[in-house]
């Protein structure tokens, strides 16, 4: 049936000149709106974009020489505004314009669609993508700007004409730099670094054994234990921090005077329990989940060949529930390592994090430190996750089961 | 503010000393937040032998206040935008004609109310019993209102700098350390006017009620920070003006740059032409009624 497909071609006046010229008069209005004469734009566009196509339909170039060309030429006409930055939006539109008009024009929008499908119905199944494409795009778009923006020369978040221009002198990494050498962000994310990875071991133990225990089904009011348990998730995030500053305030004279530690040292033990109470729903909610589909006659089995309960938790449901632990830890560690409101409560300034000295900053002095920061952030934790999500995968093969 | 009352509520007052403005060292001190000074015993005398309190002078706003510096709001502009006539008048925020443009501005009256009734044609004089009226403080609304379209409001200083670098606004009010930072520390083009700037003062409270070890340790520190030298020496890293009348003649050079800070202070001779300093007194009276009219204003 493939070859049916191929040689399906919709109708080239009425179908793709006309949608082809309207994509095409989009990008002139944004490009035109930028010279101050949106219109003129629009109508330049759309007549560039009806010949482009009616050179593409008629013309016998191969795929390749036709989209090449697309670009080259509107990647010079990029170049006549006299600017690398032209340039870059003239490649770029000519390969979204080319690439588009050939998936109009060999009716390649029904590639992936049955052959039984109506007009309507292919118009719905391309619109759900191009939804779908756009939810991604503005998860994800927003984040590309602040990286772009890290690596600025100068001290404000302005994207300068050099770099607009791709100037080396408009780039350096001396935000970065910054953030790597200065006290004042290498202190916060040494705290953080002290701060999460405890309250994570403290939630996830705790929370695995509550949900473990919540699961069995004798327990006696496990609706009302597990709705109070996974209260701080669901109360306001102030309200929960006034309420632990005044519990752990008097908490910590007591601990201070009768037990002669250190302000600093029961600074971080309030700080690292309040973000525990704050990871155990996480953990609650996960573990619970995963003990859903969790054989209870494996520990009865268990039981039946002389292990204690202890050897069994750590033999055989420890394992299976395993994805659940891990998956509640790293929400709870996520919880702890962005979280400001609590530990500016609880806290003192020997216990600022990284998400503390980040907010500070950000009302203080706009500076394009806080984007490296949180450059360095999100790569962290793209590569926390993806290794997290292999070795979760390694385990399972090696156990025989099928990913996901 | 709050997070101080509620320290000390909870007893349990984990900061030594606490940076604060001028107004809410008399907020805080009135509260019994803050503990009370006696200036000349604790911190030291000026080199010539005069007293603290009187090298002080008029920037000790409250008995709970040790002041360290004086520090100004006022305008700064793109030079870029504003052709051949950069403005030399604090009025020129009002005029839309000669200045197109957006303009920055605090979204609290102080500084705003006062500017709009000079530019109104109040005589600086009586500024302050206009506004202690009803239709005063309606008359400089109405002034405001002649620019409301074109104001963006600004909540945290740090956003004028970096409207101004941007080019989203023409002119915009902002603390003048931060202005002089962006002109002189990150080159930026801005320019800026000592025309009616306001000025306010910034220093220290220490927290009532701090253990006698504790306490000791703070007092030690403040009377070396806010002796003559070292208020003279904090202006090589920020042009913010020493609260001491015996620091001013000790001003250097800028830390890094090299360059004089003295014409960069507020309390130069040629900057303070015409200045405003706030006036506590008045503001303790009529902050709740302006800043309601203020707000109201604001969310029609």
């Amino acid at each position: 049936m493939a070859s049916t497909t191929q040689e399906f071609r919709p109708p080239f006046a009425t179908f793709t000149a006309p949608l082809s010229a309207l994509l095409a008069a989009l990008f002139g209005f944004v490009v035109g709106n930028a010279y101050g004469e949106p219109w003129i734009g629009f109508v330049m566009g759309g007549v560039l974009g009806a010949i482009i196509a009616f050179a593409i339909d008629k013309l016998p170039f191969g795929r390749t020489q036709s989209r090449l060309g697309t670009i080259v030429i509107l990647g010079l006409a990029g170049l006549m505004t006299g600017s690398a930055g032209g340039v870059v939006s003239g490649v770029l539109i000519g390969a979204v314009l080319s690439w588009f008009i050939y998936w109009l024009d060999r009716g390649e929008y029904r590639k992936n669609v049955p052959l039984y499908y109506t007009a309507g119905q292919t118009l719905w199944h391309n619109a759900f993508m191009l939804i779908c494409g756009l939810i991604f795009f503005f998860l994800i778009a927003p984040l590309l700007p602040v990286m772009w923006l890290s690596f600025n020369a100068q001290d404000f978040f302005t994207f300068t004409p050099e770099m607009l221009n791709f100037e080396a002198a408009g780039y350096s990494l001396k935000h970065y730099r910054n953030f790597l050498t200065t006290e004042e962000w290498m202190i916060p994310l040494k705290n953080s670094l002290i701060i999460a990875p405890i309250a994570t071991v403290i939630s996830v133990s705790l929370g695995t054994l509550a949900a473990i225990g919540l699961s069995q089904s004798h327990v006696p009011a496990r609706r009302a234990i597990m709705a109070i348990l996974i209260s701080p998730m669901i109360v306001p995030l102030i309200i929960s921090a006034t309420g632990m500053f005044f519990f752990y305030a008097p908490l910590g004279n007591w601990i201070e005077l009768n037990l002669g530690l250190s302000q600093t040292f029961v600074g971080y033990v309030k700080v690292i329990l309040a973000h525990a109470v704050l990871g155990v729903p996480f953990v609650i909610i996960t573990v619970t989940a995963t003990l859903v589909g969790f054989d209870n006659s494996l520990t009865r089995a268990a039981a039946n060949m002389g292990a204690n309960p202890v050897t069994t938790f750590f033999r055989v449901q420890m394992p299976l529930i395993l994805p659940g632990v891990i998956s509640g830890g790293l929400f709870a560690f996520i919880t702890s390592f962005d979280e400001v409101v609590v530990v500016l409560f609880v806290g003192s300034a020997r216990q600022q994090t990284l998400p503390w000295q980040m907010f500070t900053g950000l009302r203080e002095q706009i500076s394009p430190t806080i984007l490296a920061a949180a450059t360095i952030l999100v790569v962290i934790s793209i590569m926390l996750l993806t290794t997290v999500e292999l070795l979760r995968r390694r385990s399972e093969r090696l156990r025989g089961m099928s990913p996901g | 503010m709050a997070k101080l009352r509620a320290m000390n509520e909870a007893g349990n007052i984990t900061w030594d000393l606490v940076d604060v403005e001028g107004a809410d060292s008399i907020r805080l001190c009135d509260e019994g937040l803050a503990m009370e000074i006696d200036h000349d015993s604790m911190l030291a005398a000026a080199p010539d032998g005069t007293s603290a309190s009187d090298d002080f002078g008029d920037s000790i706003v409250s008995d709970c206040f040790i002041p360290q510096i004086v520090f100004s709001t006022t305008v700064g502009y793109r030079l870029d935008m504003v052709g051949d006539t950069p403005p030399t008048s604090i009025c020129s925020l009002f005029d839309l004609d000669a200045y197109p443009g957006k303009r920055a501005l605090n979204k609290r009256p102080l500084a705003n109310v006062e500017w709009a009734l000079l530019c109104d044609g109040v005589p600086k004089d009586e500024i302050y019993d206009v506004l202690a009226t009803s239709e005063g403080q309606d008359r400089a609304l109405a002034k405001l209102d002649t620019i409301k379209d074109s104001v963006i409001w600004w909540s945290a200083a740090a956003e004028t700098p970096q409207l101004l670098a941007d080019g989203e606004i023409v002119m915009g009010s902002t603390y003048n350390g931060r202005l002089f930072s962006a002109i002189a520390e990150q080159n930026q083009p801005i320019g800026m006017l000592w025309d009616a700037q306001m000025l306010d003062f910034d220093g220290w409270i220490v927290p009532a009620g701090l253990p006698e070890d504790r306490l000791a340790r703070v007092m030690d520190f403040l009377n070396f920070a806010t002796d003559t030298q070292r208020l003279a020496d904090q202006a090589a890293y920020i042009s913010y003006g020493p609260a001491r009348a015996s620091s001013a003649p000790l001003v250097g050079n800028h830390a890094e740059l090299g360059i004089p800070m003295a014409p960069h202070m507020p309390t130069d001779p040629a900057n303070a032409q015409n200045v405003f300093v706030t006036q506590y007194e008045f503001w303790a009276d009529y902050r709740d009624d302006i800043d309601a009219k203020f707000q109201a204003w604001l969310a029609k």
